[in-house]
């Protein structure tokens, strides 16, 4: 019971992370109409820019960099490219963002070699014993972060202009047009959000118990794709609850490794899939999505 | 003032949907514009309104201005911002967003908080349903409620001019006629309004001045008035025919004639 809770905690934690990145995406695919493929190297490019960073800056001024670093390549990416080609293909676009994905990836790696990039989060290694659930700090603060985050998110997205405005044109962009608001704005802010979040996630994800920077945390992006996915991609709330099932599923498939071996060591990694190809098997447009996904 | 001079306006480079289309809406006016099915009426105002390009829409010649400004080359966005608001056809209302963010949507290119507060009371003043409702999905309106939404969502920007393309589409008689005294008050209040209509009873009721176009042409105008006299108007969009009275004699109330004093 003991290792049931803990491994719980630690999926929740790790949920979290996974939403937010998840969330990432849903409000790019709402407000740009692109499945963005990117998000694995903006987040390792917000990992890289904090572990880089930290020494000369000190570690709080390296995080707030890096959130500008990520939002601000976000954004290019989405005036210099998405932008010009409104009104392609959802896969052209979809098929960009990988391409963009590449470049960028490719020069993390060659930075980052075979290095591990060490990131000196102040809170240290050290886990957290509540009873007999143990935790580390890190991802105990991540889940408080990362919590006041998804709730800001949740409520500018329900009560800001930005919100409503992200609304009513991913619900018909015509109309919106016509009522002056401007889908390049909205669709600018919400790539440099997903960035920042992105970024967020990073922080906490190359902390205990993970070693630190690595390009394999481009790999975590990859496993938040099944939490939009599976949460339907267009909603958000489907995104929180997506994250948090892929986490507890990926958590509890680690914990129970020993009792699961029989399915291979490491299957824990492609837990996050397995899940998301069952759910859709079952409800084909995801846990809350929208039915016809297509726009005329 | 709106003034369109001689528009030619083409879609995909090759369908040409106006043809020298000239007309004027003088300030303070209600000026109607009928027409038949692919008569062009939409593309006029998708010109006026800045959405023709998401069409592939492009003028050819000609000039549509608003005052001094010239609207061809403006954006959507900008549009509104000159005062120049559109309530599409069809309603379009966000049928996910509530009532009061289907408001709120229809402030976003007003940039005066006050005249958006003062926009939201005139709207509810107006529309007294739409504040009772306002927590509800738009989707969960009536057909008349969502076409006063769809009205409202564009006061909300404060517009000098609004265009409305075909409001009675879809609603049912006594609707119809609430919309037409809708579009006379907003008149009243001192906004222009162009009305595209099919329904030319109510859309010259209201009209100070009218256009009819046909097949991308402006076949006659007028005064509302006379243009409701005329042989061509009476068959095509009145339903009536042209040697019938027009007017038949509704009967009066008797007025009492004497009052009973005890």
């Amino acid at each position: 019971m003991t290792q049931f809770l803990s491994l719980l905690l630690n999926g929740i934690s790790l949920g979290v992370l996974y939403a937010l990145i998840a969330m990432g995406f849903v409000i790019i695919f709402k407000a740009s109409e692109v499945v963005s493929f990117m998000h694995g190297s903006l987040l390792l490019l917000g990992a890289y820019a904090i572990a880089r960073l930290s020494g000369p800056l000190g570690f709080f001024p390296a995080i707030l960099v890096a959130l500008l670093i990520t939002g601000a390549a976000a954004i290019v990416v989405e005036r210099l490219i998405i932008n010009r080609l409104r009104g392609a293909p959802v896969i052209s676009l979809a098929i960009v963002t990988i391409g963009v994905d590449i470049i960028l990836l490719t020069e993390l790696i060659r930075r980052i070699g075979s290095d591990i990039l060490n990131v000196p989060h102040p809170w240290g290694g050290d886990s957290f014993q509540l009873g007999a659930v143990g935790i580390s700090q890190n991802r105990l603060i991540a889940i408080g972060v990362a919590g006041v985050l998804i709730a800001l998110f949740f409520a500018a997205f329900k009560y800001s202009n930005w919100g409503i405005a992200m609304r009513a044109s991913a619900e018909d962009g015509e109309t919106a047009a016509l009522m002056g608001i401007r889908q390049g704005q909205v669709s600018a802010l919400a790539w440099v959000i997903a960035g920042v979040l992105a970024a967020v996630a990073a922080l906490f994800l190359v902390g205990s118990p993970t070693p630190g920077v690595t390009p394999s945390a481009y790999a975590v992006a990859l496993r938040a794709f099944p939490a939009a996915i599976l949460g339907g991609l267009d909603s958000v709330g489907g995104a929180l609850v997506g994250g948090l099932l892929i986490g507890v599923a990926e958590a509890l498939a680690a914990g129970y490794q020993d009792q699961l071996l029989f399915l291979g060591r490491g299957f824990s990694a492609v837990v996050p899939f397995i899940v998301m190809i069952v759910v859709l098997m079952f409800r084909p447009s995801g846990l809350f999505g929208t039915k016809e996904l297509t726009r005329v | 003032m709106l003034s369109i001079e001689g528009l030619h306006v083409t879609y995909g480079g090759a369908v040409q949907a106006l043809r020298g289309v000239s007309m004027q809406v003088p300030d303070g006016k209600v000026v109607a514009v009928l027409g038949s099915n692919g008569a062009g009426k939409s593309t006029l105002l998708r010109t006026i309104s800045g959405t023709l390009r998401l069409h592939r829409g492009k003028i050819d010649s000609g000039s549509v201005r608003f005052g001094d400004v010239d609207l061809g080359s403006r954006d959507p966005g900008q549009t509104v911002r000159l005062g120049v608001v559109q309530v599409p056809e069809g309603r379009r209302i966000f049928g996910r967003l509530t009532v009061e963010e289907n408001l709120r949507a229809g402030g976003m290119g007003n940039r005066d908080k006050a005249a958006k507060a003062r926009a939201q009371a005139r709207v509810y003043e107006m529309f007294p349903v739409l504040e009772e409702r306002k927590a509800q999905r738009g989707a969960l309106l009536s057909g008349g409620e969502q076409q006063m939404l769809a009205i409202g969502r564009a006061l909300m920007a404060s517009p000098k001019l609004l265009l409305l393309d075909e409001p009675s589409l879809g609603l049912a008689p006594r609707i119809i006629g609430q919309i037409g005294e809708v579009v006379a008050e907003i008149n009243r209040q001192g906004t222009s309004v162009l009305l595209v209509e099919q329904n030319a009873t109510m859309a010259l009721g209201v009209a100070d001045t009218a256009y009819v176009l046909d097949v991308g042409e402006v076949s006659l105008s007028g005064s509302a008035r006379e243009l409701s006299q005329t042989d061509e108007v009476q068959r095509l969009y009145l339903g009536h025919d042209a040697d019938q009275p027009q007017e038949r004699a509704a009967p009066r109330a008797h007025r009492t004639l004497s009052r009973w004093t005890a």
